[in-house]
C-alpha cells in the first residue's frame, strides 16, 4: 500500500460526456488527471455532475464520449467489480444481515483470499479505524458515525489504490463530521491512497483536498489546491460557491498590468485585479471576502480607493463580528472582524470609509 | 413508601435549629436530600399526589384504552361469534362421544361387569339394560343417529339398530325377556361379539377415535391398531397434501421472485402496469379461474391442441394435464401466485440498489452480489409469502376439486365429504383439528428457524 507515489498521471479523465436521455449533457467535455496519492475533491450543487463523474469512475454508469484510464488502463469497458475500486457509499451501503466483520471480510472472500489472512487484515483494517471491538455487532447496532468508520475500514481493506467516497460525511451531525473529515485525511495520508471524495460541503473540500474541482453544470470551473481556490477564484461561480463573499457591479475603466480600475454602478471607483476581463469597458463583477475587508485608514495601501458605507446590522458571532453594511446600493455587503479586545463593535447607522488591498479584490466575468 | 413521605421533609429540617454552622447545616440538608433521591429510585415512582406512578398512569389511560376497545368491539365480537367460536366447537367435536353414553344409559353400565378380551357374549343382563334403553330410544327416534356413529367403527352397524329397532318397538323391557335368545334370533348380528365390543369400546363419553380415525387407525379390544389396508387413505392424502403444498409453495417461489424483482425496479408507471396484471386475478372469481384451467388443460384444450397442431404431441396420444396432481399443482400455483409476489415485492423495494452496488465495487460478480448480498436481504419477503401461500394451499379446497380428479385432491376435499355426504362430523373435525395443529407448529417451527419477527409483508 505504502507506493511511492509519483507524478504520473493515475486516474484520467479525457474528453469525458455523459447523457442520460440524449439530450442534454449532465457532463460536458470533462478533462482531468490525478496523481497516485491525491486526495482530490469533487465538489459542486446537486446536480452539477460530480457523482457521475465518480459512478462512471466506479463503473456503475458508462460515459456516452471519451475515455477514462486508470494506471494508464482504459476502463471503460471493465465490469464495476473488476476494477479494485474501493467505495465509500453516501448511506455506507453496509450489508445489514452481516456482522461487521463479514462486511470487511466480502471483498476479501470474493477475492479467494485464505481464512487466516481475511481475519488478519480485517482485524487491522478495524483497529485502523479504531473499531477493533465492534467486529461482532450488526451495522443496524452502531451508531451513525462507527457505520461511517466501518464503510471506510470496508474500501479500503483490500487495498484499493483508489477509494471513491460520495458525500460519505452527509449523515453526520456537524461535530462529528468535522472529526471524521480529519480522520480519513489522517488514514488517506497514512496509506498514501488516492482519493476522489465528492461532496457539496465547501468546508469539508477545502479541509481535506490537495486538489478542489468545483463543478457546475456539467463542467470543472476551477481545479485548484484549497487556498488558491479561496483566495484566487477564476471565476463568479467559484468565487460565489466557496466561502462567503461580496460582490459589486461595474464597468473596467482602466487596466495596467495586474491593476485595474472599476467603476461601480453608483460612480465609485475602486481598484482590482483583472482575472477575468480583458478590455476597457466590458462589464465586471468583482469579488471581495469579507475578511479582507478593511475599514481602519491606517491598514490600507497608500492611495487606494476607498468606498463610504453605512453600518445596518452587527452580528455578535463569537469569535468574529459579522456587520452587514450598504456598500454602492449593495445592502448585503458583509465584513468580518475578529474578536480582538481592541476591537470596534460598530452600531447601525454608523457612517464608515472602507477600502481593500487591490490584489483581495478580483475583477471577474459579469 | 409512606414512611418516606413523613420522613423526608423532617431529616431536611432537623439540622437547622441546633447547628450553628451554617456549611454543616447546609451539607446535611444535601445528604437528606441525596437520601431522598436514592430511596426514590429504589421504591416505586410516585406521582405529584403520592400514588404510585404507575397507578395514576393507568387510571389516566383508562379513558382512552375503553374508547379504543369500544372501537375495536364489533370486529372482536363478530370475529368471537363466526371464527372462535366455530373453531373451538370442532375442537370439542372431534372428541365428543355422548352419543352412545346418552342413547344406551343402562347397556353401557351393564357391559362395564363384561370383559369384551374374554371371546364371549354379554350376559343376559346386558342384552335385557339394551332392549329396555332401544326401546326409549326408539320411541325417541335417536336408535338410527347411533346406528349411524357405530357403523364409522364396523360397518354393518348401522343397519343392523335400524332393523332391529322395528322389532324391539314391540317388546315389553319388563316381561319380554330372556333377551338374549330372541334379539339374536332378529339378527345374528347381536350373536357377534365384535358388536358388543364395538359398543363398549366407543361408550366413554370422551373419545380418541376420531383422531385414531384420521390418521388411518382405529380402537380395538386389544388397543390401537391400523385400520385394514383397503381402509388406509388419510395418512396417504395428509401427505399428499403436504408434498402438493410444498411443491406449489416453490413453484410460487421461483415463479415469483422475478416478477417480485421487476416489480420493485422497473420504473413506476411500468410497475404500476405489471401490478395491475399481478393483481388481476385477485378481481376474477376463483371458479372463472379455476374452470378457465379446465379449458387450457383437458385433452382437447387450448394447449393440446396447440401442440398436437404444432406435431410436438401426437393427436393419439394427448397429454393428461388434468384430474391430476399436475392440474392441481398448475391451477393452485397460479392461483396463489400473488400472496407469494405481494410480500416479496413490498421487501424488496425496500432494499436499496446501493447495496448491489456496493457489493459489485467490492469485486463481487453480478451473481455473487445477487446470491450473498441481495437475496439474504429478500428472505424475510420469501418467508412471509411461504407462510401465507403454504398455509393456504394446505386447506385449499375448490381448485383441486375442480381440477384434481381423483389423485389430485387434498385432505379437505376430504373433510367437505364427511362434512356433507358421509356426515361424520367427528372425523371431519378431527381431521379439521389435525390440520389446524400442523398449520400450528410450522408456524412454531418458523419462528424457531427463521425467527417470526423476520416476516415483512411491508
Amino acid at each position: 500500500m505504502a507506493e511511492t507515489t509519483g507524478n504520473d498521471a493515475f486516474v484520467e479523465f479525457e474528453r469525458v460526456q455523459k447523457s442520460y436521455d440524449g439530450e442534454t449533457l449532465v457532463v460536458k467535455d470533462l478533462n482531468l488527471t490525478m496523481p497516485k496519492g491525491e486526495f482530490l475533491t469533487m465538489l459542486g450543487p446537486s446536480g452539477s455532475g460530480k457523482t457521475t463523474c465518480l459512478m462512471m469512475l466506479a463503473g456503475f454508469e458508462t460515459a456516452t464520449h471519451g475515455d477514462i484510464r486508470l494506471g494508464g488502463v482504459s476502463i471503460n469497458n471493465i465490469p464495476p467489480h473488476k476494477r479494485g475500486i474501493g467505495m465509500v457509499f453516501q448511506n455506507y451501503a453496509l450489508f445489514p444481515h452481516m456482522t461487521v466483520a463479514e462486511n470487511l471480510s466480502f471483498p476479501l472472500e470474493v477475492r479467494k483470499i485464505g481464512k487466516a489472512e481475511r481475519e488478519e487484515k480485517v482485524k487491522r483494517a478495524l483497529d485502523m479505524v479504531q473499531m477493533g471491538a465492534f467486529g461482532g455487532r450488526r451495522p443496524a447496532q452502531l451508531s451513525g458515525g462507527q457505520q461511517q468508520r466501518i464503510a471506510l475500514a470496508r474500501a479500503l481493506v483490500f487495498e484499493a489504490e483508489l477509494v471513491l467516497m460520495d458525500e460519505p460525511l452527509g449523515a453526520l451531525d456537524k461535530q462529528l463530521r468535522e472529526h471524521m473529515q480529519f480522520e480519513i485525511k489522517r488514514i488517506a495520508d497514512n496509506l498514501g491512497i488516492t482519493v476522489v471524495y465528492v461532496t457539496h460541503d465547501q468546508t469539508e473540500a477545502l479541509t481535506m483536498s490537495d486538489r478542489v474541482a468545483v463543478f457546475d453544470d456539467g463542467v470543472i470551473q476551477q481545479l485548484a489546491p484549497p487556498d488558491v481556490l479561496y483566495e484566487e477564484p477564476q471565476n463568479s461561480f467559484v468565487a460565489q460557491f466557496i466561502g462567503e463573499n461580496n460582490t459589486l457591479e461595474g464597468v473596467v475603466k482602466e487596466i495596467s498590468g495586474d491593476r485595474c480600475l472599476v467603476q461601480l454602478d453608483d460612480g465609485e471607483l475602486i481598484d482590482a485585479k483583472p482575472v477575468n476581463v480583458s478590455k476597457v469597458g466590458e462589464r465586471t463583477r468583482v469579488s471581495i471576502r469579507p475578511e479582507r475587508v478593511e475599514y481602519n485608514k491606517d491598514r490600507l495601501q497608500e492611495g487606494a480607493h476607498t468606498l463610504k458605507a453605512e453600518v445596518l446590522e452587527f452580528i455578535y458571532m463569537g469569535d468574529i463580528f459579522r456587520t452587514r453594511l450598504r456598500v454602492a446600493g449593495n445592502d448585503e455587503f458583509i465584513i468580518k472582524t475578529r474578536n480582538a479586545p481592541d476591537q470596534v463593535r460598530l452600531q447601525p447607522g454608523t457612517q464608515i470609509e472602507i477600502g481593500w488591498l487591490p490584489q483581495d479584490c478580483r475583477a471577474l466575468d459579469a | 413508601m409512606s414512611d418516606l413521605k413523613s420522613t423526608g421533609p423532617q431529616t431536611a429540617d432537623a439540622p437547622t435549629p441546633e447547628d450553628a454552622f451554617h456549611e454543616v447545616a447546609a451539607l446535611e440538608a444535601k445528604d437528606a436530600q441525596e437520601d431522598i433521591h436514592d430511596e426514590r429510585v429504589k421504591g416505586p415512582v410516585l406521582a405529584a399526589d403520592g400514588t404510585p406512578l404507575k397507578r395514576s398512569l393507568n387510571r389516566a389511560l383508562r379513558m382512552q384504552k375503553m374508547r379504543a376497545m369500544m372501537l375495536i368491539a364489533p370486529l372482536l365480537i363478530f370475529v368471537l361469534i363466526t371464527f372462535i367460536f366455530p373453531i373451538l366447537q370442532m375442537l370439542w367435536r372431534s372428541v365428543e362421544n355422548e352419543i352412545v353414553s346418552q342413547t344406551l344409559p343402562n347397556t353401557v353400565i351393564a357391559l362395564e361387569q363384561w370383559d369384551e378380551k374374554s371371546g364371549e357374549l354379554p350376559p343376559e343382563d346386558v342384552y335385557a339394560a339394551f332392549v329396555k334403553d332401544m326401546k326409549v330410544a326408539v320411541a325417541n327416534k335417536t336408535h338410527t343417529k347411533l346406528g349411524t356413529r357405530l357403523n364409522y367403527e364396523q360397518t354393518g352397524l348401522s343397519s343392523l339398530f335400524r332393523k332391529s329397532g322395528r322389532k324391539i318397538k314391540k317388546w315389553d323391557p319388563e316381561t319380554g325377556g330372556p333377551f338374549k335368545e330372541k334379539l339374536i334370533k332378529v339378527n345374528k348380528g347381536w350373536g357377534d361379539v365384535t358388536t358388543w365390543q364395538t359398543i363398549k369400546l366407543h361408550s366413554s363419553p370422551i373419545t380418541a377415535g376420531y383422531f385414531l380415525n384420521a390418521v388411518d387407525m382405529r380402537l380395538t379390544p386389544d388397543g390401537v391398531a391400523m385400520q385394514p389396508e383397503n381402509k388406509q387413505i388419510l395418512l396417504k392424502l395428509f401427505g399428499r397434501t403436504f408434498v402438493m403444498s410444498l411443491v406449489i409453495t416453490f413453484a410460487c417461489i421461483a415463479l415469483g421472485y422475478p416478477v417480485a424483482w421487476l416489480l420493485a425496479n422497473l420504473p413506476a408507471r411500468s410497475a404500476n402496469m405489471l401490478m395491475i396484471l399481478v393483481l388481476l386475478p385477485f378481481w376474477t372469481s376463483l371458479l372463472v379461474r379455476t374452470s378457465a384451467w379446465k379449458v387450457m388443460l383437458q385433452q382437447q384444450g387450448v394447449i393440446n391442441d396447440t401442440l398436437v397442431w404444432l406435431g410436438l404431441v401426437d393427436d393419439a396420444n394427448r397429454l393428461v394435464m388434468i384430474n391430476n396432481q399436475f392440474g392441481t399443482i398448475v391451477a393452485m400455483t397460479h392461483i396463489l401466485l400473488p400472496f407469494m409476489i405481494l410480500p416479496m415485492y413490498s421487501v424488496m423495494q425496500t432494499i436499496p440498489p446501493s447495496y448491489l452496488r456496493a457489493a459489485k465495487s467490492l469485486g463481487a460478480t453480478n451473481w455473487t452480489a445477487f446470491w450473498r448480498v441481495y437475496f439474504p436481504q429478500t428472505v424475510p419477503g420469501i418467508g412471509a409469502g411461504s407462510i401465507l401461500v403454504f398455509i393456504l394451499a394446505i386447506g385449499y379446497y375448490i381448485t383441486p376439486e375442480i381440477v384434481g380428479g381423483t389423485k389430485g385432491v387434498f385432505i379437505s376435499n376430504r373433510i367437505a365429504y364427511h362434512i356433507s355426504s358421509s356426515l361424520n362430523w367427528g372425523l371431519a373435525a378431527a381431521l379439521g383439528t389435525i390440520l389446524l395443529a400442523v398449520v400450528l407448529i410450522l408456524y412454531w417451527a418458523y419462528d424457531k428457524i427463521v425467527g417470526i419477527d423476520n416476516v415483512k409483508l411491508g
